[in-house]
């Protein structure tokens, strides 16, 4: 009885995320349709998407998982670099470009998910900051070698090379697909609102049906306690391995949503570095650790704040940061919390007298 | 002859990312927290002794005494307003505060002193050493910075193990709760941690930017995560470690630049990297972590 | 707790979500507005008579400037915010064009494509009608086949890389890199400067790779031969003594800086400390080493460069402009500056020729540009003194790299 009560709460709660996406999309459809919403704001959508979707997934690895993986842009540049190249290559072969499109995205998510099990089978050993600072490492990996990475194609098929253009040898009539920093460029902009929520859904189904089944709950277990897991007979390395690949592989879609919305695609310190898989993790922490539904809040809002602040002018990205501290201490310092929730038990108790009267 | 001068390129490089590095892993071995607004305290070293040297024309001394100071209060102004508060919350809250408070800094910075590149005066007059004809050229910043960071290495040891202070940060770092049991004011020892790491910063920013003598707001945040990096090479939390990781690591990089290849000689530094802490998970020198069970 | 947390959480972004979408015309104009007071606060009296010209008027042009004011590339995108305000100050003091004053705003695009487009459309949320930008290369792409598509006249004043002007409706005031990485290898060949080259770039950079790979391949044609291509990265741009120790074991006579000056001034600091002395040439992204507060000018005695602007020119013009520059924002100009400078005239010119007014539609507004852009020549900051500066139907400048090197602290003209 009780295990059915706790069953029908977690979907409850489920049904109460997917709600939340469900209504702000048909909410913001409705202003497009009818011309209430600013250019600016239309141009965000599909980059919200594509944040939703890195930080639901890195929860996984961080919340679900209780590992500080710093290297969740690494994985989205590997899926956005694959999904790019098979549209790039295949866009004229498949014709239709939202088939080309899905299917980029399973490349691209396949892609991130093989980087994930190379990382993640010798990493997932190290603990805490080790293994923070060995993922940090892998996302400038990947960084760095595509940014030295060209890729051509003539008749004799894919050439490749990690010094310079020329060293491609591309017979005549051969095409560079992607050319170092200057990474591929001339690339459709399929992406749209409509299929960022999609994937949004996707992902949010996977990851909740993850973390409510079997394989969630051991790998809830052994974040709590990796020795009493371990002596029920868990196998710590399959489980954290499983949910790292499926973390990497939805940061992968992520990454082929993010290329999608751009006819350029570079890998910069900016959009692929470090400082993008911190910003991820900013989402994550901002949206409670292990709570996916503040992750799909905390990076909505996260994404649009900068832009608000655009009126700001030269103060902008300094306010972020002030907003950035002043959220992380009401938000996590102790003292605070122990204030709130003081408070909050007055409001109940307030309301409960009210009841009894 | 061309191998033993890459080496010493290297050193020289190595030795700032160590100098760098000490700060970090202090801050992390007593604190317990990853202070990613280190590199940007070094950027403000820099600035005031810019500002102090190259602007007012004081002599340098005087301008290093000068960012000791500006970072050690800012060091611990930043401790009170942004870490304090959240003392004894999830340590990956701090985290992000921390990287709150780098972008602050830097944004700061570009408010205040602009985007534009400013060339550092060095502090450092003491003349290149010039070897086997010319061939091998160890700069006197080079020189400074590797007696710097082992006078700095030798003062840190002696200071948590002969002080009571530094008994105290040992306390601190080994069992927090223990510790306030014992009668450490722990609010106290971290803050001075703080203190300290901070005139370590401020010290690195000055001779960072007299070994390359561009400042920019920018200019700590690269620099402040490959000394992160060291840091953990050698083992967080670890003194002699940080110095190893340092000049392993510019070593490392020099080596893979000039021999294997210059555009991906940062894949190559953090691959080593990787591969150390594979062989030991904590770092050359760090301690081997038992668990409790 | 929690979920009384993420229910407040939930509410802040369906509020902010209805502010943005509700009210975001209110929204727009109150960051415009924000924008106008903060230009007219640096434009002191120009601004003013902005103001009052288009109360007169009733229209004004809209024209928008992007580019990083944040992040490590700040330094261009704050450079191209002032010089265009310099330009658009000094046209709204003279009259306008055709009679119009120029509203102005500038938009932060922390030189990355996804920012870049949010900076493009809070733009157009404005209301902006000509584009002066964007300030980096990779954005730059980004944008250009968004004004190709909203029917906007795009004119970036140092977009470098060859893609960058692809679409017909963008022009460029700066060089194209393949143009500056030929020009440089002609010119080091056919002066004979040197036949051993080492050549250091930047290959996380599009412009430094882009420049370098046409070096390459021009030198083949030169008889030069590249003894070492070494690179770094934008992670890695602090130490170059492995490069300059690699250049110099391989006999490199010259060494060939397709980067910014940021860079380079480290470059010759460091080959200075190691003794190596090799003749430097570098691209228009040098220009500015001589104004790097501090910077010992004896380090780069000797270096050669191919540069458009001089800050320390005497023509009229280029005093003119240094002088303002160096009065509203205390710094003294970059090329970034005088390329946007020079952005803005264009857009002048090819307005007045085009007969174009502020109440024409967008689309109207940059097809006549287009079409005037061609027809025009305008004195400009960066084209050789004396010369004055077309464009190509293609979008290119019409101007020829010229070389300078640095005597006594300043430029001198080569042949």
């Amino acid at each position: 009885m009780k295990g059915k009560k706790l069953l029908n709460k977690t979907w409850k709660e489920n049904a109460v995320t997917y709600g939340i996406v469900i209504i702000a999309y048909i909410i913001i459809q409705i202003m497009v349709q009818t011309g209430n919403i600013s250019s600016l704001m239309k141009g965000l959508l599909v980059p919200v998407c594509v944040y939703v979707i890195m930080a639901v997934s890195l929860n996984l690895v961080v919340g679900i998982s209780g590992e500080l993986s710093l290297g969740h842009a690494g994985f989205m540049c590997a899926g956005a670099f694959s999904g790019a190249l098979f549209t790039k290559c295949m866009a004229d072969t498949i014709g239709n470009p939202v088939v080309c499109f899905a299917i980029a995205v399973v490349v691209g998510a396949a892609t991130a998910a093989v980087f994930g099990i190379l990382i993640g089978v010798p990493v997932l050993r190290l603990q805490g900051d080790y293994l923070a600072i060995v993922t940090l490492a892998f996302g400038e990996i990947i960084k760095n070698i595509v940014n030295a990475l060209f890729i051509g194609r003539d008749e004799n098929g894919l050439h490749f090379s990690l010094k310079s253009a020329m060293d491609l040898n591309l017979a005549d009539g051969g095409e560079v697909l992607i050319k170092g920093p200057q990474g591929i460029t001339g690339n459709p902009r399929v992406a749209s609102f409509t299929i960022g929520v999609i994937l949004i859904l996707i992902t949010l189904f996977i990851v909740q049906n993850v973390i409510n089944s079997r394989t969630g709950r051991a790998v809830m277990a052994i974040r709590d306690n990796r020795i009493a897991a371990q002596s029920v007979g868990l196998s710590v390395t399959k489980y954290k391995l499983m949910a790292f690949t499926i973390s990497a592989a939805l940061a992968g879609v992520g990454g082929v949503l993010y290329a999608h919305n751009l006819t350029t695609l570079t890998a910069l310190p900016k959009n692929f570095g470090y400082n993008q898989s911190i910003m991820i993790l900013v989402f994550v922490v901002l949206g409670g650790i292990g709570n996916i539904r503040g992750s799909v809040i905390a990076a909505a809002i996260l994404t649009v704040l900068p832009e608000l602040l655009r009126g700001m002018n030269d103060y902008r990205m300094l306010i972020y940061a002030i907003v950035l501290i002043v959220i992380m201490i009401f938000n996590s310092a102790p003292a605070i919390i122990g204030y709130r929730e003081r408070f909050m038990e007055r409001f109940k108790n307030k309301s409960k007298t009210k009841e009894a009267l | 002859m061309s191998f033993i001068s890459y080496l010493v390129n290297g050193i020289s490089l190595g030795s700032v990312y160590a100098l760098i590095a000490l700060g970090y892993t202090m801050v992390y071995g007593i604190a317990k927290m990853l202070n990613f607004a280190h590199g940007d305290i070094i950027m403000v070293g820099g600035y005031t002794v810019f500002i102090a040297c190259s602007t007012a024309g004081l002599p340098p001394v005087v301008g290093v005494l000068l960012a000791v100071i500006v970072c050690t209060v800012l060091g611990v102004t930043v401790e009170f307003v942004a870490y304090r508060p959240l003392r004894g919350a999830s340590p990956l809250a701090v985290l992000i505060t921390a990287i709150g408070v780098s972008y602050f800094l830097q944004n700061m910075a570009l408010l205040l002193f602009g985007a534009n590149t400013k060339s550092f005066t060095s502090v450092v007059s003491i003349p290149s050493l010039q070897l086997a004809d010319g061939q091998l050229n160890i700069s006197g910043e080079t020189m400074v910075t590797v007696a710097a960071c082992i006078i700095i290495m030798i003062g840190l040891l002696a200071f948590i193990n002969r002080t009571k202070a530094g008994q105290a940060m040992l306390a601190v770092s080994e069992d927090r709760d223990a510790a306030i049991l014992m009668g450490v004011n722990v609010n106290g020892t971290i803050a001075l941690t703080f203190a300290i790491g901070s005139a370590l910063a401020a010290v690195a920013g000055v001779l960072l930017c007299s070994a390359y003598p561009s400042l920019t707001p920018y200019t700590g945040a690269m620099p402040g995560i490959k000394a992160f990096v060291a840091a953990v090479f050698g083992g967080i939390g670890s003194i002699p470690g940080a110095f190893i990781g340092g000049i392993l690591l510019g070593i490392i990089e020099s080596l893979s630049k000039a021999y294997i290849s210059s555009q991906l000689s940062d894949a190559i530094v953090f691959s080593v990297l990787i591969i150390v802490l594979l062989v030991r998970p904590t770092g050359i020198m760090g301690r081997k972590i038992s668990e409790k069970v | 707790m929690k979920k009384v947390f993420a229910l407040g959480l939930a509410a802040a972004m369906a509020v902010s979500m209805t502010a943005c979408g509700g009210s975001s015309s209110e929204e727009t104009t109150a960051a415009a507005g924000a924008g106008d007071t903060e230009a007219a606060a640096d434009a002191g009296e120009a601004a003013g008579d902005a103001e009052g010209g288009e109360a007169a008027d009733g229209a004004a042009f809209k024209i928008g400037a992007m580019g990083p004011s944040t992040g490590s590339a700040a330094v261009y995108g704050i450079a191209v915010q002032n010089g265009a305000q310099i330009a658009i100050d000094e046209i709204n003091a003279a009259g306008g064009i055709n009679g119009y004053q120029i509203e102005y705003q500038f938009q932060d695009d922390e030189n990355d494509s996804e920012k870049a487009l949010n900076a493009y459309n809070a733009l157009k949320d404005w209301g902006m009608q000509i584009l002066v930008g964007t300030t980096t290369s990779t954005p730059c792409i980004e944008i250009a086949g968004q004004t190709s598509a909203d029917g906007i006249f795009q004119i970036t004043p140092s977009g470098s890389a060859v893609e960058c002007t692809a679409q017909p409706n963008v022009f460029r005031v700066c060089f194209s890199d393949p143009a500056q990485g030929a020009a440089s290898a002609q010119y080091i060949g056919e002066h004979g400067l040197a036949s051993k080259v080492a050549v250091i770039y930047d290959s996380s950079s599009v412009y430094s790779s882009g420049i370098y790979e046409q070096f390459a391949a021009e030198a083949a044609n030169q008889g030069i031969e590249i003894v070492a291509a070494e690179a770094f990265t934008a992670d890695s741009a602090t130490d170059f003594n492995t490069q300059l120790q690699k250049a110099k074991d391989n006999g490199a006579e010259l060494v060939f800086l397709p980067i910014y000056y940021t860079e380079a001034s480290l470059i010759l600091s460091q080959a200075d400390a190691m003794g190596f002395a090799p003749q430097f040439f570098g691209c228009d992204g040098m220009d500015g080493i001589l104004q790097v507060e501090n910077f010992d000018t004896s380090l780069a005695e000797g270096l050669m460069l191919l540069t458009p602007f001089a800050a320390d020119a005497t023509d009229d013009m280029t005093v003119n402009f240094v002088t303002q520059y160096q009065d509203k924002f205390g710094e003294t100009p970059i090329q970034f500056a005088a390329d946007a400078y020079d952005a803005v005239y264009a857009v002048k010119a090819a307005a007045e020729a085009g007969n174009v007014t502020p109440d024409m539609a967008t689309e109207d507004i940059c097809n006549a540009l287009v079409e005037a852009m061609p027809t025009i020549s305008i004195d400009a900051l960066t084209s050789i003194v004396g010369e004055q500066m077309t464009w190509t139907a293609e979008g290119e400048p019409n101007k020829a790299p010229k070389a300078v090197m640095i005597q006594d602290g300043a430029y001198t003209a080569m042949d």
